[in-house]
């Protein structure tokens, strides 16, 4: 049995390793089929549906269902295939993603991104 | 032998897309940025390179996790681009220079590289954007090889093996045997992070250091591990992978032609930075 070192952790900063490879593969790869907009309209038709054929679990489907970023993250989503699915399919471009991850509003988020400038 | 004319390095990200398409590009949102291009496009017109080697990572367009090399090559007579799922615009097809992917894909496994060869490649926005930066007409005078790092799914390829794939890449151009000016391409960061509670993460002190070294101090960054990188540049600032791939092309030091530097593009540190040998 191998014993695995602790892993290193950079707070608040999720990496897509090789754990959340595996817990997402199933979300990962609904979210790449969004590169097609036949898919992305067919997800939009029935999500439910949609979600049940790329054999997604209750996690993850939940996650989807509440539009719950962090979540679907936890689940192990990678943030460049999530992004299929915020651009894409709901509409919310990579400050209202930041927004719904931090807690801030989206002003509030843009202000911290321009402040970093200063 | 083909010669290595210069090595571009910029920030890409998707709202560049839009931006170009919407013609923003004297926005006041947009303009700092954008204006990094001109003396760039002036440099082109002079040295008219012939062939691009743009080194960039894949943002899941061409490649899933059901197969995700940590370096590929194309080798295709043409790659064409898709909307990514975001809604980019796409561009005119971009010609590709089978002769030299052929040629550095064969001295990179010699070189004990085990780089994948793509005969089909998709071309995503990282690859995409630089090239409508470089040439805004869309109508490129150029022949391109791309080479794509794996920056989705750590552990990634570590800093100083990606210095020394770039100068297997830049051994592999000086032993071409043509007389073709080849333009490096460097795409991606600088500081950036997407997800988690850090998101909006920047880090300009870091950024300056990296531009720093990139002129005189090209191996700085091979220090870091990749999770390090994560900590000092966010996520996806190690996207500067892609920088330091193309820096390598030319060991040593080389001449600054032009710099530029702006906080935020989206949620991105935007930097452009172009080379000469010296």
């Amino acid at each position: 049995m191998t014993v695995l070192a602790k892993k290193r952790e950079i707070p608040g900063t999720p990496v897509f390793d090789s754990d959340a490879a595996r817990k997402g593969y199933a979300l990962n790869k609904m979210c790449y089929s969004f590169n097609s907009k036949a898919n992305r309209d067919e997800f939009v038709r029935d999500e439910a549906a949609y979600c049940a054929r790329f054999g997604l679990n209750a996690e993850q489907t939940a996650a989807i269902a509440k539009r719950d970023v962090p979540g679907l993250v936890a689940a192990g989503g990678g943030v460049y295939f999530l992004g299929k699915l915020a651009g894409g399919v709901l509409g919310l471009d990579m400050q209202d993603v930041g927004a719904l991850q931090t807690g801030l509003s989206k002003a509030e988020f843009q202000a911290k991104l321009v402040a970093a400038g200063k | 032998m083909a010669k290595i004319v210069g090595i571009m390095n910029t920030s890409h990200v998707p709202a560049i897309g839009g931006a170009i398409h919407k013609n923003l590009q004297q926005d006041p949102y947009w303009k700092p940025f954008f204006d990094g291009f001109p003396p760039i496009q002036g440099w082109l017109d002079r040295v008219k390179p012939d062939i691009v080697v743009s080194v960039y990572n894949d943002h899941g367009l061409n490649f899933f996790l059901d197969k995700q090399p940590t370096f590929a090559i194309g080798a295709a007579p043409e790659y064409t681009s898709e909307d990514e799922g975001w809604g980019i615009p796409t561009m005119p097809s971009f010609p590709g220079d089978e002769d030299l992917s052929w040629h550095i894909r064969a001295n990179l496994v010699r070189d004990e590289f085990d780089i994948v060869t793509c005969q089909e490649m998709l071309v995503d926005h990282a690859f995409t954007l630089p090239m409508a930066l470089l040439w805004p007409h869309q109508k490129w005078p150029v022949k391109s090889v791309p080479i794509s790092v794996n920056t989705v799914l750590f552990p990634l390829p570590t800093a100083r093996r990606c210095y020394k794939f770039g100068e297997a890449i830049g051994r592999a151009i000086a032993s071409f045997p043509s007389d073709a000016k080849v333009l490096v391409i460097g795409s991606g960061g600088l500081s950036h992070q997407l997800e988690g509670e850090r998101a909006g993460f920047i880090n300009k002190a870091f950024d300056l250091k990296f531009m720093d070294s990139m002129v005189d101090d090209p191996m700085w960054a091979t220090q870091f591990s990749d999770l390090d990188l994560v900590e000092q540049t966010g996520n996806e600032g190690v996207e500067l992978l892609s920088w330091l791939v193309a820096r390598a092309t030319l060991p040593g030091r080389v001449k600054l032609v032009h710099s530029n530097f702006h906080i935020p593009i989206s949620n991105t540190a935007a930097a452009t930075m172009l080379f000469e040998p010296l």
